[in-house]
């Protein structure tokens, strides 16, 4: 940061980093970029989690169409519960948008409103794993287990890391809501809430292309 | 919370849509992410439902779907991750992970003569 800029207001300084700040009554930013440490942080996370998931789906994607002649066990293809996917897939889009009106609650102070809808994701995210289990355990009782054939172990690998991610994000959420309890996490805190949603919404998106290429995109 | 807790809160969030729907350089309201939300079930139902009709869509299925997933996918980021309304090195950082993303492993994937 110049000398001009360390004299300088905070917002002015964020407008010379070509920043318009999105939230009024959020604290301005002393950083080199005017922009929060934390927030570009995660989002330098999620560009290189696109690199894992598109290795898992990748991966996924080749093993599907390989092995066909002389594999052993049913092909993931042939398990599939399109109806119950599809309503575990609305389930986790759905809890996008009740994570985004716990951090609009949140900006605006309403507090009660703000943990109801965090722990609302939490049980959205919560069902969508309970789902995720029970697509696991049937495809197991029906002889797919994570070795079973190629096809398997990268179904399992890619849907598990997901379903891994999932469970991570509803800790995260359910700590917020504990914070929010214990009055830690006050209006002028809400970015803590914003970058958990960042990390969340990620995992939706995540899931959209999963449904797509993995469940819908017929092999 | 008490009641005048709640009425406070009831008129900060009548300020903030209307100043979110005026000024446009906030996030949007409640409603914009209950309407974003419509759209994105929507979206799945077709996409659902063109699974069923695979048949008659023929050659259409795929690019249908990746269309519809497309479009879910940047109404996301845009809307709920909030790219539309925040910084541009926000969505610089995301995209670059993204394009390198999808270009290493469309590479790898023609490699393999998946196509």
């Amino acid at each position: 940061m110049s000398v001009s800029e360390q004299t300088a207001p905070p917002e002015v300084v964020a407008d010379r980093a070509d920043h318009v700040p999105h939230d009024a009554a959020a604290p301005a930013h002393h950083t080199s970029t005017g922009l929060s440490n934390e927030k570009l942080g995660m989002w330098l996370f999620l560009g290189s989690e696109c690199l894992l998931f598109g290795g898992l789906i990748s991966a996924f994607l080749l093993y599907r169409s390989k092995d066909v002649e002389g594999m052993v066990g049913p092909a993931v293809g042939d398990l599939y519960d399109i109806p119950f996917t599809s309503v575990s897939s609305f389930v986790l889009l759905m809890s996008s948008l009740t994570m985004v009106l716990s951090l609009s609650a949140i900006q605006r102070a309403d507090h009660r409103r703000a943990r109801t809808w965090l722990l609302t994701t939490a049980m959205l995210g919560a069902t969508f794993i309970a789902g995720q289990v029970y697509e696991f355990t049937s495809f197991v009782r029906e002889g797919l287990g994570y070795t079973t054939n190629l096809q398997s172990s990268a179904f399992y690998t890619l849907t598990g890391f997901h379903g891994v991610h999932v469970t991570i994000g509803i800790l995260m959420l359910v700590s917020l809501f504990v914070m929010s309890l214990r009055g830690r996490l006050p209006a002028e805190r809400s970015e803590t809430v914003e970058i958990v949603g960042l990390y969340w919404h990620f995992v939706d998106i995540i899931w959209i292309i999963i449904f797509t290429l993995v469940y819908l995109i017929p092999a | 919370m008490s009641v005048s807790d709640e009425t406070l809160a009831r008129e900060a969030q009548a300020e903030h849509d209307a100043q979110t729907e005026h000024e446009g350089h906030d996030h949007p309201s409640d409603r914009s992410y209950v309407g974003i939300a419509l759209i994105l079930a929507v979206l799945t139902a077709l996409e659902v439902a063109s699974f069923y009709v695979e048949d008659q869509l023929g050659a259409l299925l795929v690019p249908a779907l990746v269309i519809m997933m497309i479009v879910k996918f940047v109404l996301v980021v845009a809307w709920f991750m909030h790219l539309r309304f925040d910084s541009n090195l926000f969505t610089r950082v995301f995209v670059s992970g993204l394009v390198l993303a999808v270009g290493v492993y469309a590479a790898t994937l023609t490699t393999f003569r998946f196509w």
